[in-house]
């Protein structure tokens, strides 16, 4: 019997190492897996490189991570937020390196390296200085420009709801990046609000097919970000 | 310039009740953050436009009521939206496929610079000490069909935002088709900056002076 299921988010997170390759779901606090993070700042992996659109906001999950000086990199389209200070006062003090890409490339580096391919040409920044070193190429009379693909020693993701095969459905716009995440991660870690028995997820609505997902946790009550943010909660 | 140009012309709401004017139909159409987004609420009785928003959303509707917003539920500038009926959620690689594979009819962007080739410069200033973030701009105009931009005619400062070469770090290479700001409407042209129409009260030789280069007028 498959059954991927670990019982805390300390649990799902043991086994990140240091220097390690993390990729966290969300855009902004939508799909932001707080729990997971909360447990890998708990756990103490160091020299992280971390991919996601955001850097997080307040001093909780994602902005948390950094404020506690375990990310050594970012690869990332957009890591300022209004209300966060943690990532610019990393970044200005020279602690973190950036690796500032177009959401687009990053979505589809993410899925390119899920998908076993090792690069690709888009026309997304030709010409700009985020294509500055890279190879281009002409197409049919026009230039692209080439982008390696992403993977990942671990991925956390956050889903609404999980069976015990991995399969996973999402909410609304949290689903994001956590689809192409799991593909390219050695180990998907997704956080849902309820896990449940193989078969109670119809197949045609499943989004992640368990082959992408290796654990799963239950979080029934997950925190909103803003929520924390709002109420003044800096993590730990 | 002085600070009259506040006062003459168009406000943020007018540019973009004028821009939403040229939306046809059943067009698929992404906005972006800022007086882009102002646009949605001008759209002419009869239209139905698809709001499309990068982070996987095609059917995107008006903010909820105040306390009623869902934060699994945002667009692009992490704002509280609502789904419309016949609205669609995807992730990240499919959203970004529909805007680089040429399925969105239109986007409307901000503008901290556009020259008269139609490059864009909209993300950093290239200052030392600011932040760069990039976001899916730089995706929207390498693969949607037309790239409007919205935008103020000139900065706080009174200097031109339409120039003849942008000094500021480039989004993509001759990629905006047209521009609405508070003087005027101007497309860009194999010529140039091109007049389409003025605001009212808003002479030719005005706009032409808050202009960084030669302004063509119109047809």
């Amino acid at each position: 019997m498959i059954n991927k299921q670990v019982s805390t988010p300390a649990e799902a997170v043991a086994d990140v190492f240091d220097g390690a390759t993390v990729m966290v779901g969300g855009f902004g606090e939508a799909g932001s897996p707080i729990e997971l993070i909360h447990a890998l700042i708990d756990q103490g992996a160091r020299r992280l490189t971390v991919v996601s659109n955001n850097c997080g906001s307040g001093e909780v999950g994602l902005a948390a991570l950094l404020k506690a000086e375990r990310v050594a990199k970012v690869i990332c389209s957009f890591p300022r937020t209004a209300n966060s200070t943690v990532f610019p006062d990393l970044y200005r003090s020279g602690k973190i390196e950036l690796e500032l890409t177009p959401q687009g490339t990053l979505a589809e580096r993410i899925r390119a390296g899920g998908a076993g391919i090792p690069a690709f040409f888009t026309p997304a920044a030709v010409g700009t200085p985020l294509a500055e070193g890279k190879e281009t190429r002409e197409f049919d009379g026009k230039t692209y420009v080439m982008e390696r693909g992403l993977k990942a020693d671990f991925a956390l993701i956050k889903g609404r709801t999980a069976d015990l095969h991995g399969n996973v459905v999402y909410n609304k716009t949290a689903r994001n990046f956590g689809p192409i995440m799991a593909m390219a991660a050695k180990v998907a870690v997704v956080q849902a609000e309820s896990v449940v028995e193989p078969g109670e997820i119809d197949p045609e609505v499943v989004v992640s097919p368990g082959i992408f997902v290796n654990r799963v946790v239950e979080v029934a009550h997950p925190a909103h970000e803003s929520e924390l943010v709002a109420a003044g909660v800096c993590y730990p | 310039m002085s600070p009259q140009t506040q006062e003459i012309g168009r406000t943020r709401e007018q540019m973009a009740q004028r821009l939403a004017q040229d939306i046809p139909n059943g067009s698929y159409v992404n906005l972006g953050i800022g007086i882009p987004e102002l646009v949605a609420r001008f759209v002419p009785e009869g239209r139905t436009l698809i709001y499309h928003t990068e982070n996987g959303l095609l059917g995107m509707g008006p903010s909820p009521e105040e306390g009623k917003g869902d934060p699994e539920l945002i667009n692009a500038g992490k704002r509280y939206v609502t789904a419309n009926p016949g609205a669609a959620y995807f992730h990240h690689a499919d959203s970004f496929s529909m805007i680089r594979g040429g399925h969105i009819d239109l986007c409307v962007l901000g503008a901290m610079q556009v020259a008269q080739n139609g490059d864009l410069a909209n993300w950093s200033t290239g200052e030392p000490g600011a932040i760069p973030a990039v976001g899916g701009a730089m995706d929207l105009v390498a693969g949607v069909k037309s790239v409007y931009v919205i935008t103020q005619h000139c900065t706080k400062e009174g200097e031109p935002k339409l120039v003849e070469s942008c000094t500021y770090p480039l989004t993509g290479l001759g990629v905006i088709n047209r521009v609405y700001t508070d003087l005027a409407v101007i497309d860009i042209t194999r010529e140039g900056f091109k007049l389409v129409e003025l605001s009212p009260g808003i002479d030719f030789d005005y706009v032409q002076q808050r202009t960084g280069a030669p302004l063509l007028p119109s047809s």
